[in-house]
């Protein structure tokens, strides 16, 4: 059984379960992940890390595949 | 379609497309040929730095005066071309590289180019995330940047206004005697023909003097704010480097994208294309000595190209023995900058105009007269 | 550095798995590498609750787990510094794995069609909204469309159904008159998944229109309604999400790298799956599109081979022979539509990295031309996306192979082992 762990979305805390995948999390929380270079803005397109689309900061790390991360508790996640 | 033109420019690099827009402004009926894309070469491969260099006095004024018809032209620059003055940091990291600091001050200041001196304080206030400590710099405000492919596509939609034709993806097989011979069988006349094809030049005219100078570049993804200026170094001075050997410098420039370009390299004798790992390795440790944070930043691609590289490192502008045959070539790492010079020095012998600085130290003919020496190995210029 | 494996093989998709287990299975020593989190690609995501991939999923999953093999999960290869050595990051860490024979399973992506508002958050692929929803985003009664083309768009509408997503409807765009064929032809092909996919279409009442498509998604911050066109005549759904790829596109990018030689878009390979480069082999969807089975065939051959078993491998050829007419026939079946070259406007974004409008990238006459002078396919998907549209739209060879494959960290780049900030990172990844 997968744990609940808290983490933060652009600051708000959430609660997710640890098999979430950081791009999903944001979804819950309502957000989309990044601002494209032209100001629209943007989520998932590919689910599987290779369309750059679901880049945000995770833990200080810019453009990281949220995708391909699972939740950690206390993740700090910014979306652009 | 007419195989008659007053002028026939091979190559659609930036050189190339100078070429062409300033003889179609003087009134020439021009055509340009280009086996691939329009700045595909070493156009396309470069940084894009516009820079007055001091290494030798004909380098400073062909670089300067170009500097200054660039500065001309920047208001009419599209927005894709990314032209942006954000000046040079010559970057000292000792003493010695200091004295040098103010050597440069006092050339520049000599030919009217605004310099300052900066110290350790006001270099790492102006660029945060170089190392600390280093001993200062050299801002040049003049200088810019911007981005050659589309500087060139500029350049030549400009030529094409006056009536100048394009063929693009037509290869020259053979080139002299008023005749440029094309890869698919026919043949264009010119009593002019202009070699601008960069570091293929002596595939047209076998025996030139110009050589393949690789280098490399990374671009990272984009971090707006990380860079402001182009960063040289002066370190060059201290190499064991001759001018001939595999080298490394530290370069890097932002682009208006926040994206960072990282490099530079230069080997001679490395034909090959594709990316050399060794020389990428030595390139990134060699940066990352003068910006730690670099090393984490996300590169996206890494590429190589070759400059055209001449035994004096000045480019050939004027004519051959034949004379129909004129070269604009071997411009190493500095055919974005003097573009716009070589295209009016060119201009103004075809034109008979005169021209705004001489134009004796470029022309082709001091290689084979012997009148040229090597220059020593300290005057490499070490930027992309 | 890692002590180095006999056969390192890069995907834990279906043909990833088959490669390793049939290779540790012979006793050698095997690393199975992938840039998910967890090992089974992207088809069998689906497949945890009991549907149609469920069988055979679970047993090469209990096999996988059961073996020797060392799962190197959240990977991500990038680079060759060396011959024998593949180059890979992990958040922030790098490691060099190195090899005797090398198995590439690389896997396919989905392929995206631009179309006004494709941009829009909620719009995404097929098999990614099934990744999304096995990552956690939850779909109970939210209203979503399929469109787009292939298989995997009944099997992951059932799916989406089961997980309580409210399943509008399915748009395929290839014509009933082209799919009937292939239904019929079904009937001769044996597989599970197939006969899967007959039952979930019979007992679904998802509507599934033939001859079909998307022609606009609208919104503001996301999507809101999706304008298609069923079967000539436009019609307006309101909707949470739109999941919309047409097929799939061989991920070849690595082998390419790695210089294999590539024939028409796929990975050219011998009867043992053995690519032109010595010690290198290919198999599941690079080599081809052709679905599950055939990648797990291909996967056994090329571990068995890899492992010097070739009178094992050589026992499964007739299977893949079999296999492979199937996965022509799919090819036939959904063959794109000339229709869906004009979706996109002019100020439709093609390159969504770098936000170039499809205008601006079809005033060129070739990728290099386009890519220098719009920046199209310069940004950090490196020509994934927009280059396989491309190819289709202006019928262009996007290719682009040069290190580093993904995008990687700066110091990821340096020749060797960058001192105290290598680390190596082996981990056995139970999903």
């Amino acid at each position: 059984m997968p744990d609940s762990i808290q983490m933060f979305v652009d600051g708000a805390p959430i609660t997710v379960s640890s098999a979430c995948t950081v791009a999903s999390a944001i979804a819950i929380a309502g957000r989309n992940c990044r601002t494209s270079v032209s100001g629209e803005p943007r989520g998932p397109l590919c689910g599987m890390g290779i369309c750059f689309e679901c880049r945000a900061m995770v833990n200080g790390k810019q453009h990281t595949r949220t995708c391909l991360i699972l939740c950690e508790p206390a993740m700090e996640v910014v979306t652009t | 379609m007419s195989l008659r033109y007053d002028a026939i420019v091979l190559g659609a690099g930036i050189v190339g497309a100078a070429c062409a827009l300033e003889l179609a402004r003087g009134g020439l009926r021009v055509a340009v040929v280009e086996r691939d894309a329009v700045g595909s070469g070493a156009t396309a491969a470069g940084m894009g730095h516009i820079v007055a260099m001091d290494d030798s006095p004909a380098q400073f004024a062909l670089t300067s005066y170009s500097q200054t018809l660039w500065a001309a032209l920047a208001a009419e620059l599209p927005p894709a071309v990314e032209y942006q003055r954000c000046g040079t940091i010559w970057v000292a990291a000792d003493d010695d590289e200091m004295a040098e600091v103010q050597r440069k001050l006092l050339f520049y200041a000599a030919r009217g180019i605004a310099a300052e001196v900066l110290d350790a304080q006001a270099l790492a206030d102006a660029e945060p995330n170089l190392k600390r400590p280093l001993a200062g710099g050299l801002l040049v405000t003049a200088d810019a940047v911007l981005y050659p492919p589309t500087a060139a596509g500029y350049l030549l939609q400009e030529a094409k206004k006056l009536n100048a034709v394009l063929m693009l993806g037509r290869t020259v097989i053979e080139a002299g005697d008023g005749r440029v011979k094309l890869d698919h069988g026919s043949t264009l006349h010119s009593p002019i023909m202009i070699n601008a094809t960069g570091a293929l030049a002596p595939d047209l005219m076998p025996g030139l003097a110009v050589r393949k100078r690789k280098g490399h570049l990374i671009i990272t993804d984009r971090y707006p704010g990380y860079l402001r200026h182009q960063l040289v170094e002066l370190g060059y001075l201290k190499s064991a480097h001759a001018s001939t050997a595999d080298s490394v410098a530290f370069n890097v420039q932002p682009r208006m994208t926040g994206q960072l370009l990282i490099g530079s390299s230069r080997q001679f004798d490395a034909e090959e294309r594709g990316v050399d790992r060794a020389i990428v390795s030595r390139m990134i440790d060699r940066a990352c000595d003068y910006m730690p944070g670099l090393a984490s930043l996300s590169a996206i691609r890494v590429w190589s190209g070759f400059r055209a590289a001449t035994p004096d490192k000045l480019p050939l502008i004027g004519p051959t023995d034949d004379p129909t045959l004129f070269l604009a070539t071997g411009h190493e790492g500095l055919g974005i900058t003097t573009s716009l010079a070589t295209a009016k020095l060119l201009a103004d012998q075809l034109l008979n105009r005169d021209p705004a600085i001489p134009f004796g130290p470029y022309l082709p003919s001091r290689l084979a007269s012997g009148q040229v020496t090597q220059s020593p190995p300290a005057m490499d210029a070490v930027h992309a | 550095m890692s002590p180095g494996y006999d056969t390192l093989v890069v995907g834990s998709g279906p043909a990833g798995m088959a490669a390793a287990v049939s290779a540790a299975e012979t006793g050698a020593r095997v690393g199975l590498i992938d840039d998910n989190p967890r090992a089974g690609g992207q088809i069998w995501r689906a497949s945890d609750k009991p549907g149609p991939q469920h069988g055979l999923a679970s047993t090469w999953r209990s096999r996988l787990f059961s073996s020797s093999v060392t799962l190197l999960q959240g990977w991500s290869v990038f680079d060759q510094p060396d011959a024998k050595t593949l180059r890979a990051e992990r958040q922030g860490l790098t490691s060099d794995f190195s090899y005797e024979n090398l198995v590439l399973a690389t896997g396919a992506r989905e392929r995206f069609l631009p179309f006004p508002g494709w941009t829009l958050p909620n719009v995404m692929g097929v098999g990614a909204m099934q990744a999304m929803v096995k990552g956690g985003l939850p779909v109970k009664g939210k209203r979503t469309v399929l469109a787009g083309s292939g298989p995997l768009l009944l099997a992951i509408a059932a799916s989406l159904k089961a997980a309580g997503a409210r399943v509008l409807c399915v748009c395929e765009q290839a014509g009933v008159s082209q799919l009937l064929p292939f239904a019929a032809s079904l009937a001769m092909t044996p597989g599970k998944i197939l006969e899967g996919l007959l039952y979930k279409a019979s007992t679904c009442t998802i509507p599934y229109h033939a001859g079909s498509w998307i022609v606009e998604a609208v919104g503001d911050t996301q999507l809101r309604s999706v304008t298609l066109s069923i079967r000539g005549k436009k019609r307006q759904v309101d909707c949470d999400y739109l999941a919309c790829a047409f097929h799939l596109v061989p991920n070849i990018e690595l082998p390419a790298m790695l210089g294999c030689a590539i024939d028409n878009g796929t990975v050219a390979f011998d009867d043992f799956q053995k690519t032109s480069q010595p010690n290198i082999y290919c198999a599941g969807e690079p080599t081809g599109i052709g679905g599950v089975e055939l990648s797990l065939v291909e996967g056994q051959i090329a571990g068995l081979a890899a492992a010097g078993q070739d009178a094992q491998a050589r026992r499964l050829f007739a299977a893949r022979t079999k296999l492979r007419r199937f996965s022509g026939r799919l090819a036939q079946a959904f063959a794109l539509r000339p229709e869906l070259k004009s979706l996109p406007r002019q100020d439709t974004i093609l390159c969504r990295c770098e936000d170039v409008p499809f205008g601006a990238v079809s005033e060129h006459s070739s990728w290099r031309s386009a890519k220098l002078h719009t920046r199209c396919g310069m940004g950090p998907c490196q020509g994934r996306i927009c280059g396989a549209a491309t190819e289709f739209l202006l019928g262009w060879n996007a290719d682009s192979t040069r290190p580093p494959v993904f995008p990687a960290l700066v110091s990821s780049l340096m020749k060797s082992a960058h001192g105290d900030r290598a680390s190596r990172y082996d981990t056995t990844t139970v999903t």
